[in-house]
């Protein structure tokens, strides 16, 4: 069989197309800009008779045409082609083109908008929370005690080795670049006063945090995604199972009294890795636990941990909200986990500013 | 319908570790005909059409399609042979984050050359074909599952394949539409001549459309009858073919 070809030729009845061969996707590819400049002559007919095979897209070219130009000759099987695919195109009229709306008045005007929703839906959220909460209060057996202990289980004890890596890891590297420009005045005993205040009032807490929010609210929102996807949830509601109960309260209470552990961990796990810099600096042990006794206060530690409480309810609270608010199709868990994560963090770097205008005026 | 033979498997046996699902499953399917596979829940249904298709590795015996062993096929081989095979999933395995036209455009856009106008036409005439013209631009998320089996005829139809194989397509759909679908297949299958194999057990299905079928069995791990699914049901004497025709409790 030849390849598909296409010539034109003046006749009485005007301009004829002459299509040849085979017609399929390959010859169309092909003849596609030939095609173009040829209908530019505005031809009267299209010659089919020395087609021998024609497929879909070799009918799509020749139906380029359009109706105005009449068809001859062609086998029985190249019009039944010719002939269904029209009819298919005519089932499915060109969309129109929607109206260009002012791209940029409108984005800005959905993102107000959508930022509005999204501050209210959170509202809601956090209302929805509370009150499931004191329905829980009053009748403590509602409360799934397996399911906030498999939760204390996933987010807290297999998140241990993580949080004791990182913290030794940001240990030695603050301790170390504090040491360089200490060094120049003399002052490299003070590299644990340093690094354990950063640790114990700020970086401790923030660093858990930023840990429970990848690890955690993304798999929050990833797990609760799926179920509202798959309308667990939905299935939950209608069987009178408030999610909010059964989903929701045991992960915001699990993230709660996990995160002042991990926090205590990473702190735990910087200080050491300070001490195994100020030892390779020639401090002794002794030098270090001093310093850290004098300078170090048991308020330290505690706003500290007190934060990350704050922290641990603001990420599984933002995770679980992104999960139940996951939209339709394969994007929206992936979106959900994506949301939780950059909310999560955005909200305890938030949080953090305002807990150290508070510390500080309230002289903690 | 003519003589060519499609697709013919021979002696074909699938095993899950040493879990035999079938074995010794042996037949034919003609150019132009509608072959059904049918049989219980459970019975290896789908997990033939996959090793058909190569997915799931078959243990023994053979099958060629078109003329070509896909296991034995090179990667050459295989990718031109699968050009000519198109397969409509369970689900309708339609990508989420694309449009209708979006999707069965897809093919067309990795197999050919064909120009983006001539990529849109075409993909507008699959979607016209199966009756779903006006629904060019929705997301597979805003279709209906009637509609989502349709367009993934409408896809796997995108390039022309010789051979169609569908996979449960009235699986929960409701009987309108599942007679639709039916109609829809042997529409294409007459006007097309296109060869379709169809897994279901739904036995409305299988009597409107197939023109010859096989039976699996889970408990014969293979196949107990092969025939046209009338016959089948007014003559078999096999206790579970006559239970599947009758819709008897086994």
């Amino acid at each position: 069989m030849t390849e598909g070809t296409l010539t034109s030729r003046a006749a009485p009845e005007g301009t004829v197309l002459i299509f040849s061969g085979r017609l399929d996707a390959e010859a169309a590819a092909a003849l596609w800009t030939a095609m173009t400049r040829a209908l530019a002559a505005k031809p009267n007919v299209i010659d089919l008779s020395d087609v021998d095979v024609m497929d879909s897209a070799g009918a799509i070219l020749v139906l380029r045409a359009g109706d105005a130009v009449a068809v001859q000759g062609g086998s029985a099987d190249v019009l039944a082609v010719l002939e269904r695919n029209r009819a298919a195109l005519k089932a499915a009229p060109v969309p129109s083109e929607t109206p260009r709306e002012f791209a940029p008045i409108t984005r800005f005007g959905g993102a107000v908008y959508g930022g509005m929703q999204a501050a209210l839906s959170g509202i809601a959220f956090a209302g929805e929370a509370l009150v499931a909460a004191l329905r829980v209060m009053f009748r403590p057996r509602l409360f799934r005690g397996g399911e906030f202990l498999r939760h204390l289980d996933e987010i807290g004890l297999r998140a241990f080795p993580l949080t004791l890596l990182l913290g030794f890891l940001i240990g030695l590297i603050l301790a170390y670049q504090s040491s360089i420009p200490l060094k120049r005045f003399g002052a490299e005993i003070f590299v644990p006063n340093l690094v354990g205040i950063s640790l114990l009032r700020e970086l401790g807490a923030l660093l858990a945090g930023v840990v429970l929010a990848g690890r955690t609210g993304s798999a929050f929102a990833a797990e609760l995604g799926t179920m509202t996807v798959n309308e667990e949830v939905n299935a939950l509601r209608i069987m009178g199972i408030d999610p909010m109960v059964m989903l929701v309260l045991p992960r915001i209470l699990a993230g709660i009294l996990v995160m002042p552990v991990l926090t205590l961990l990473m702190n735990l796990a910087g200080l050491t890795g300070m001490t195994v810099v100020m030892q390779s600096l020639g401090f002794p042990w002794s030098a270090v636990s001093n310093q850290l006794q004098q300078w170090l206060s048991l308020g330290d530690l505690m706003g500290g941990l007190f934060k990350s409480m704050c922290f641990g309810l603001v990420i599984a609270a933002i995770g679980c909200r992104a999960g139940l608010s996951a939209g339709f199709g394969p994007r929206a868990v992936g979106d959900a986990a994506t949301a939780a994560v950059v909310g999560g963090i955005v909200a305890i770097v938030a949080m953090d500013g305002v807990f150290a205008i508070l510390f500080f005026r309230l002289g903690i | 319908m003519n003589d060519e033979t499609i697709i013919r498997v021979e002696n074909l046996a699938v095993r899950f570790g040493p879990r035999t699902i079938f074995k010794d499953v042996s037949f034919e399917v003609k150019r132009g005909e509608v072959f059904i596979i049918l049989g219980g829940s459970g019975c290896g249904k789908s997990t033939l059409l996959k090793a058909l298709i190569g997915i799931v590795p078959i243990a023994a015996g053979r099958s060629e399609i078109l003329g070509v062993d896909l296991a034995q096929a090179d990667a050459e081989g295989r990718l031109g042979l699968l050009q000519r095979i198109g397969v409509m999933w369970q689900s309708g395995a339609l990508f989420g984050n694309m449009r209708l036209s979006e999707n069965v455009e897809l093919p067309l856009e990795e197999h050919t050359d064909l120009p983006r106008p001539a990529r849109e036409a075409l993909a507008r005439a699959k979607l016209g074909l199966v009756g779903l013209g006006d629904a060019a631009g929705l997301l597979p998320a805003e279709i209906s599952g009637g509609m989502a089996k349709r367009a993934g005829i409408a896809r796997a139809m995108a390039l022309d394949p010789p051979l169609l194989i569908l996979d449960e397509p009235s699986a929960g759909l409701d009987p309108i539409t599942s007679a639709g679908l039916d109609k829809l297949i042997l529409d294409i299958a007459r006007s097309t001549g296109t060869t379709f194999v169809v897994v279901t057990h739904e036995l409305q299905s299988i009597l409107a459309i197939g023109d010859r079928c096989i039976m699996l069995d889970k408990e014969a791990r293979g196949m107990i009858a092969m025939g046209k699914p009338r016959e089948l049901r007014d003559t078999a004497t096999h206790p579970t073919v006559r239970s599947f025709f009758r819709r008897e409790a086994a």
